[in-house]
C-alpha cells in the first residue's frame, strides 16, 4: 500500500510562494570565511550554548568555591600551620587545579556533539579543518576565565593578598588559560576515541586528578617521600602552579614560564593534529 | 548516456566496509546535472552511506567518484565547497535557536554579519518558521526542524545538494511543503540526490530513480521504466481468516505472479498490471470459497517494487543506517 494517501502539492497563498522563490533565487558565494574568522563563529556558538543554559557555568563556580573553603579551613592549619598562610599558598595552586579540571570537559563536550546530526553538517562545510575544535576551546576558555575569577574573587575575600596586585593575577590567569588550551587537546583526542561521554568524562578524570594531586598544588613537595618528590617536581602542572604562585607574588621564574609554554605548545602540536584528523574521519 | 549533458555525480563501484559488513558493495550512478536523481532502498540498505562518501565525510575503501568534475578523496575540499548536506539526522544545532543555527552557517560559509542576519531572516519567512525563530530548535516539531535543515543547506546555494530521507516521520502536510521546496530548487537548476525509502516521493519528484539493496544497485531508470518493470501497482487482499492465506496465495500466484505475505497474518498482494486482471483475481478468490475482508488496487509500494526487482520484501538491514539511527535515540 502507498506509504502516504495524499499526493501533489499543497495549494500556497501567492506571497508565501513568492518569498520562497527569493529565497531560492541564486545567491553568489561569498568567499571562503577566514582560518580564524571560521574559529571565533565556533567560539560564538559555544557562547550561545551558554547564553541559553547559563546553569550550565555551576561546574565552573560552585566547584572552585567548594574547593577553596574546603581546602583553606580544612587542612589549612595542619599542613601550613594557619588558614591565611595556606590561603598564600595554595590558591594559586587552586587556581591551577580548577582550570585543569575543567578541560576535561571540553572532551565530554565533543564526545557529545558527536552524537547529533550537526556534525556532519559542519564536516561537510568547505572550512578550516580544525575551526569546530579550535572554536570550542576558544569557547571553554571563558568558562576557565570564569572559574578563575571566581577562584581570585572569592581568595581576595578570605584574605588573599597578592604581591603583584591585579597584573600580577592577570598574568597568572593568561598562562593557566594557555596551559589549559594545550591540555584540552589530550581530553577532545580522548574524546573522539571513546564511545560515550561518560566514559571520556572516567577516563578524563582518572588521569588529570593523580596527575594534579601529585604536583606541588597542595603540599611542599620537600615533605614526601624522595621518589615521589622527583616526580612531584617534573610535574609540568608543579612547574605551572609555581609559575602562578610567581606571577602573583612578582617573582616568577621566566624559566618556569618557558617550560609551561613550551609544554602547551608540544601539547597543542601532538594532539591538535591527532584530534583534527579523528575529527575528520570519525565515521 | 547524453554526452552533451555533464554529469554532477559519476561514481564507480563504490564500496565501504563497517567491520565484517559490506555496506556498500560496488555502487555505480551518474547523476545529470540539474535533475532531481532518487536513490530508493529500505533502511540500512547503504544509502547514507554513499552519500556520506560523496559528500566526502567517508572515505571509500574501493572505487571512485567525481563530484561536480571533483574527485571525492584528492579534491574533497573542491567538493565541499559546491555542495550541501541535509543529513538523516537534522544537520540543525537543537540548542541553539533557528536563527541562529542560519547565521551560524551563514557566517561559516564567509557571509559578513549583516549580510548572514538578512539571509537568516529572509530563509526564515520564506520557509514559515520567522516565528519559531527565537526558540530553540529542540522544542521545534519534526517539520519545521526539517525545512529549517534545508534552509541551512540553501543558506549560500549549493550547485548539488544531498537530501537523505528529507521526509521519513513526517505528517502527509509537512511533506508536501518539504516536495515543494524540492521541486522549487529543481527549477532553480540545483542538482538533487535525494534519499528515500519512499517510491510515492520518488516517483513525485526523481527525473531518474535507483534502487539499491544490500549495498548494490538492483535496479535504475526513470520512474516510468522502474514501475513498468514492476507493473503499475499492486493487488492487496485482507481475508477474513488467516488460516486460507495459505490457499488465497495459491490462487493469486497462478492468476497474478509472485506473492508477498505480508506482517498482517490475514494480509497478502501481489503486482497487478490493470484493473481487469486484479478484478479477475479477486473473482476467482470468490470463487474459490475464500472470505475477503477488503482489497484495494494501488501504487507499488517499496516492498512490492523490491519483490518485483529481487524476490524478497524490503526487510531492514541491520546495517550502518539503523545503528546510527539508535545511536542518536
Amino acid at each position: 500500500m502507498s506509504a502516504f494517501p495524499m499526493t501533489g502539492a499543497v495549494a500556497r497563498p501567492a506571497a508565501e510562494e513568492a518569498a520562497l522563490r527569493k529565497a531560492l533565487a541564486s545567491t553568489p558565494r561569498p568567499p571562503r570565511a577566514s582560518a580564524l574568522s571560521a574559529a571565533l563563529t565556533f567560539g560564538w556558538r559555544g557562547m550561545l550554548k551558554v547564553k541559553h543554559v547559563p546553569e550550565q557555568l555551576l561546574d565552573v563556580t560552585i566547584t572552585p568555591v567548594m574547593f577553596v573553603v574546603l581546602f583553606t579551613y580544612l587542612f589549612g592549619g595542619a599542613i601550613a600551620g594557619s588558614t591565611g598562610e595556606y590561603l598564600d599558598y595554595i590558591l594559586p595552586g587552586i587556581l591551577v587545579m580548577s582550570v585543569l579540571f575543567t578541560t576535561v570537559y571540553s572532551g565530554v563536550a565533543l564526545n557529545t556533539d558527536l552524537t547529533k546530526g550537526v556534525v556532519d553538517r559542519f564536516r561537510s562545510l568547505p572550512i578550516w579543518r580544525p575551526a569546530p575544535l579550535v572554536g570550542a576551546l576558544l569557547g571553554d576558555s571563558v568558562r576557565y576565565l570564569v572559574a578563575g575569577t571566581v577562584i581570585v574573587g572569592l581568595g581576595v575575600a578570605l584574605g588573599y593578598r597578592p604581591g603583584a596586585g591585579l597584573p600580577g593575577v592577570v598574568a597568572a590567569m593568561a598562562l593557566v588559560i594557555v596551559f589549559a588550551f594545550g591540555l584540552s587537546w589530550i581530553f577532545t583526542t580522548l574524546g573522539l576515541l571513546m564511545r560515550s561521554p561518560s566514559a571520556v568524562m572516567n577516563a578524563g578524570f582518572m588521569g588529570i586528578f593523580p596527575v594534579t594531586f601529585l604536583s606541588n598544588v597542595f603540599v611542599e613537595p620537600e615533605t614526601l617521600p624522595s621518589g615521589l618528590e622527583a616526580f612531584v617536581n617534573v610535574n609540568p602542572i608543579s612547574i605551572l602552579a609555581d609559575a602562578s604562585r610567581g606571577l602573583m607574588e612578582g617573582d616568577a621564574s621566566a624559566t618556569d614560564i618557558g617550560i609551561v609554554l613550551a609544554t602547551a605548545a608540544v601539547l597543542t602540536a601532538v594532539f591538535a593534529p591527532l584530534t583534527t584528523h579523528l575529527y575528520r574521519t570519525r565515521s | 548516456m547524453n554526452r552533451q549533458i555533464p554529469l554532477a555525480i559519476e561514481a564507480t563501484g563504490l564500496v565501504k566496509s563497517f567491520g565484517e559488513t559490506r555496506a556498500v558493495d560496488g555502487v555505480d550512478l551518474a547523476v545529470r546535472s540539474g535533475s532531481v536523481y532518487g536513490v530508493l532502498g529500505p533502511n540500512g540498505a547503504g544509502k547514507t552511506t554513499t552519500v556520506r562518501m560523496l559528500a566526502t565525510l567517508l572515505r571509500p575503501d574501493a572505487g571512485s567518484a567525481r563530484v561536480l568534475g571533483h574527485d571525492i578523496v584528492r579534491e574533497a575540499d573542491a567538493v565541499r565547497s559546491s555542495v550541501s548536506l541535509t543529513g538523516q539526522l537534522a544537520s540543525v544545532d537543537e540548542d541553539l535557536t533557528g536563527r541562529e543555527n542560519l547565521i551560524l552557517i551563514g557566517r561559516l560559509l564567509g557571509l559578513k554579519r549583516p549580510a548572514a542576519k538578512a539571509r537568516a531572516k529572509e530563509l526564515l519567512e520564506a520557509f514559515g518558521i520567522a516565528e519559531a525563530s527565537g526558540r530553540l530548535v529542540k522544542n521545534y516539531s519534526g517539520g519545521m526542524r526539517r525545512r529549517l535543515d534545508i534552509a541551512a543547506s540553501i543558506v549560500v546555494t549549493p550547485e548539488l545538494m544531498f537530501l537523505d530521507e528529507p521526509t521519513t516521520g513526517l505528517d502527509p502536510r509537512s511533506r508536501n511543503q518539504v516536495w515543494d521546496i524540492i521541486r522549487a530548487l529543481r527549477s532553480g537548476g540545483t542538482t538533487i540526490l535525494l534519499c528515500t525509502q519512499y517510491l510515492d516521493e520518488a516517483d513525485q519528484l526523481a527525473d531518474g530513480i535507483a534502487v539499491i539493496d544490500h549495498g548494490k544497485v538492483i535496479a535504475e531508470g526513470t520512474p516510468g521504466q522502474l514501475k513498468a518493470s514492476v507493473g503499475s501497482g499492486a493487488l492487496h487482499v485482507r481475508l477474513l481468516d488467516p488460516d486460507q492465506r495459505h490457499e488465497a496465495e495459491h490462487v493469486l500466484a497462478r492468476e497474478l505472479g509472485p506473492v508477498h505475505l505480508e506482517p498482517d497474518p490475514a494480509a497478502l498482494s501481489s503486482s497487478c498490471a490493470d484493473a481487469d486482471r486484479g478484478a479477475e483475481a479477486v473473482a476467482e478468490l470468490v470463487r474459490a470459497g475464500i472470505g475477503i475482508a477488503d482489497f484495494s488496487l494501488g501504487q507499488p509500494s517499496l516492498d512490492e517494487v523490491f519483490l518485483a526487482l529481487t524476490g524478497h520484501p524490503a526487510e531492514e538491514q541491520e546495517l550502518d543506517d539503523a545503528d546510527r539511527e539508535e545511536q542518536a535515540a
